[in-house]
């Protein structure tokens, strides 16, 4: 038991007061930005993410991954209250907990939310804990072709798993890495990409295009449908958090279910968001006949969503930490700031970075219990900030994320990207093209290609070396399969079609 | 002249994958000139991002063709869409641009109260109020407390910092 003894040294870690003030901070913060529309867990830690360079890389961990785990607990709090996500990965909340609320069982609801977002959190965490260091154990075996060949799985999965058109996350994931080619190359020294532009020699920082794509692109979305919040009234009182705990153990299989699909979700990189609608979809699909229907405030369909959801947000850590890839945007942006603090994302962060990985840990048993307590009790005020008017929100909003673009490299040409972006993230959400793989293309890109380069360079030349042996040969097998997916189910479906005609 | 009604789908769609073709265009363009082919010490500069660009450029090319098939009548944002859009975009890319010359603080407060003004619909004397407030509170955080560096302007000048 390695990794209790480990862990131990992690609470040692996470419960220095300083890191505890953090956690604090960081959950109470990424409440607010996952009730904002507007602001999400993803571009509030890329905002603040260049604040934390004078803090040690465990106490900026620890502050931004509990903004994390605030945003994800947030999020819950809109949807049910007043309709609105306050992130992508609560609309599969609102169908069942906004309607509770209009039958006046918001408290019901709530506690539902947060409690089985904990349940989820914490599964995925144990999760963490046992089979993280396993799996970079097993990865410290990988070579550079290994490594090309996660990553290649990790964009295929986008590729052929996503929910949205393969043409299009294909067509996104490209552009990211070219965005990520653009300026110094650091192996030959040659400029690449920057047609002469001094200000495009530092590269496009992924920081800013977070910001842009997810912040400005998100704002105007919600002006776009001209937003008027008007919500229930939710106070959470003990007897409603103690009726609806007692009730809770009998959906213990609903939870474990949806908890898994979750961490599944989480640890390949379909993100929080699929998975809360598949877990949805699977609660109402096994729904027995004769219950009362989805989607007129069933607990059932608030439990199921948000399960997953913040399994799946928590567990896409496991493959930053043990692989150095992503799970999820956020978890992208955080993978970028561990390179920015000076630490090598892989896995031998476990080996060489022991302290800051199981204080990273600790900090998340911790920051998830200290997340429960704090937005069962303080919804009415968090609640209070969509009060607040929206005109007020956007400039407000407008105002910090031109601030967190500024402050990446001090440039006001950054300043003009993120506003770029911010209308190409609008025009892509509205049609459909995903953005989480062009960030993660974006904060990869750099480490894709080394790997794909040194590859190349020890087998000169010949792609033959991605098969070269069992271990890099099924990863890129898996990960061929997935990319061509979807003309693999078509082609299926045509034949069955055809088999179908020819025996009516 | 037809009253402009908003933008269909189809002329979305058309766009966004042109811009992506281009961008693979620019893209592969800068490759050859690099060399994207294989030098004496491995794959050079170009080599990469060539292929990717490639590849972006196949697949913009494709999703181009099947744009072409969407139906012209459905919308992508009808005119009061995109004036809601606008009235929130032409004020912060405004704010952006002067930022240079009067500062990140005084262009801020300007937006501030420009919105609550004009969108929120508060009195001229709260929205300007409010907007000098957030500036403040934005420089006691920024620049007190985390030693942040912001542009500054004209004003900032004045105050002596």
């Amino acid at each position: 038991m390695d990794q209790l003894g480990l862990l131990l040294n992690g609470f040692a870690v996470a419960l220095d007061p300083w890191n505890v003030a953090l956690m604090l901070i960081g959950i109470v913060l990424g409440v607010v930005i996952g009730v904002l529309p507007g602001l999400g867990g993803a571009n509030g830690v890329a905002i603040l993410l260049p604040l934390t360079f004078s803090l040690p890389p465990v106490s900026a961990i620890i502050l931004l991954s509990c903004i994390y785990w605030g945003a994800l607990f947030g999020g819950a709090i809109t949807s049910i209250l007043f309709n609105i996500p306050g992130e992508p990965w609560s609309v599969a909340t609102t169908f069942d907990g906004y309607p509770m609320a209009q039958q006046g069982r918001a408290a019901e609801a709530l506690t539902a939310a947060f409690t089985s977002s904990f349940v989820g959190a914490f599964f995925a965490i144990v999760m963490i804990t046992f089979v993280a260091p396993l799996v970079a154990g097993f990865a410290l075996r990988f070579g550079p072709p290994e490594f090309f060949a996660v990553m290649f799985l990790a964009f295929a999965s986008f590729i052929g798993m996503g929910s949205g058109s393969p043409l299009k996350t294909l067509m996104v994931t490209m552009a990211g890495f070219l965005l990520a080619c653009v300026g110094l190359d650091s192996v030959t020294g040659s400029l690449r990409l920057t047609f002469g532009s001094t200000e495009l020699i530092r590269g496009f920082d992924f920081l800013v295009a977070v910001i842009g794509l997810f912040g400005i692109g998100e704002i105007l979305t919600s002006i776009e449908e001209g937003l008027a919040f008007r919500g229930a009234q939710a106070r959470i009182d003990l007897s409603a958090v103690r009726r609806t705990w007692a009730e809770l153990p009998r959906y213990w299989a609903l939870s474990l279910r949806s908890a898994l699909i979750g961490c599944w979700m989480g640890v390949t990189p379909a993100g929080a968001t699929p998975a809360s609608f598949m877990s949805y979809g699977v609660a109402r699909r096994l729904a027995k006949p004769g219950e009362a229907p989805f989607g007129k405030g069933r607990i059932e369909g608030v439990i199921a969503p948000e399960t997953a959801a913040h399994a799946a947000g928590t567990s896409a850590l496991l493959p930053m930490l043990a692989l150095g890839v992503p799970g999820s945007p956020t978890a992208a942006v955080l993978l970028g700031g561990l390179m920015m603090w000076g630490l090598q994302p892989g896995p031998m962060l476990f080996v060489e970075q022991a302290d800051f990985v199981w204080g990273l840990i600790a900090s998340m048993y911790l920051g998830n219990l200290v997340g429960l307590a704090l937005v069962l009790f303080a919804v009415p005020w968090f609640a209070a900030i969509l009060r607040v008017p929206f005109a007020v929100i956007a400039a407000l909003i407008l105002v910090i994320c031109s601030i967190g673009a500024y402050t990446v490299n001090n440039a006001w040409f950054d300043v003009v990207v993120m506003l770029c972006f911010g209308v190409l993230g609008y025009a892509m959400k509205k049609l459909d093209y995903p953005l989480a793989p062009l960030v993660l293309a974006l904060v990869l890109g750099n480490r894709t290609e080394q790997a794909f380069r040194q590859s190349m360079l020890s087998s000169q030349g010949d792609l033959g070396v991605f098969f070269s042996n069992w271990l890099v040969g099924s990863i890129m097998a898996v990960g061929l399969v997935l990319l061509f997916w979807p003309l693999i189910s078509r082609v299926r479906g045509a034949i069955s079609v055809q088999v179908a005609r020819r025996r009516g | 002249m037809r009253r402009f009604q908003g933008i269909s789908q189809r002329t979305a769609e058309l766009t966004l994958a042109a811009l992506f073709a281009a961008v693979a265009a620019l893209a592969i363009g800068d490759s050859l000139r690099i060399g994207s082919g294989w030098g004496e010490d491995g794959p050079r500069s170009g080599y990469f991002p060539f292929w990717v660009g490639a590849v972006l450029l196949v697949a913009a090319l494709w999703q181009l063709v099947s744009a072409l098939g969407v139906r012209p009548r459905e919308s992508f944002a009808t005119r009061e869409e995109l004036v809601r859009v606008a009235s929130v975009l032409v004020p912060a890319a405004v704010q952006v641009a002067l930022m240079p010359f009067l500062g990140l603080y005084l262009t801020s407060a300007m937006l501030v109260a420009w919105f609550m003004a004009r969108i929120g619909g508060f009195s001229w004397l709260v929205a300007v109020a409010s907007g000098i407030v957030t500036a403040i509170v934005a420089f006691v955080v920024f620049e007190i407390w985390f030693l942040v560096a912001l542009p500054k302007g004209p004003i900032e000048d004045l105050l002596g910092f």
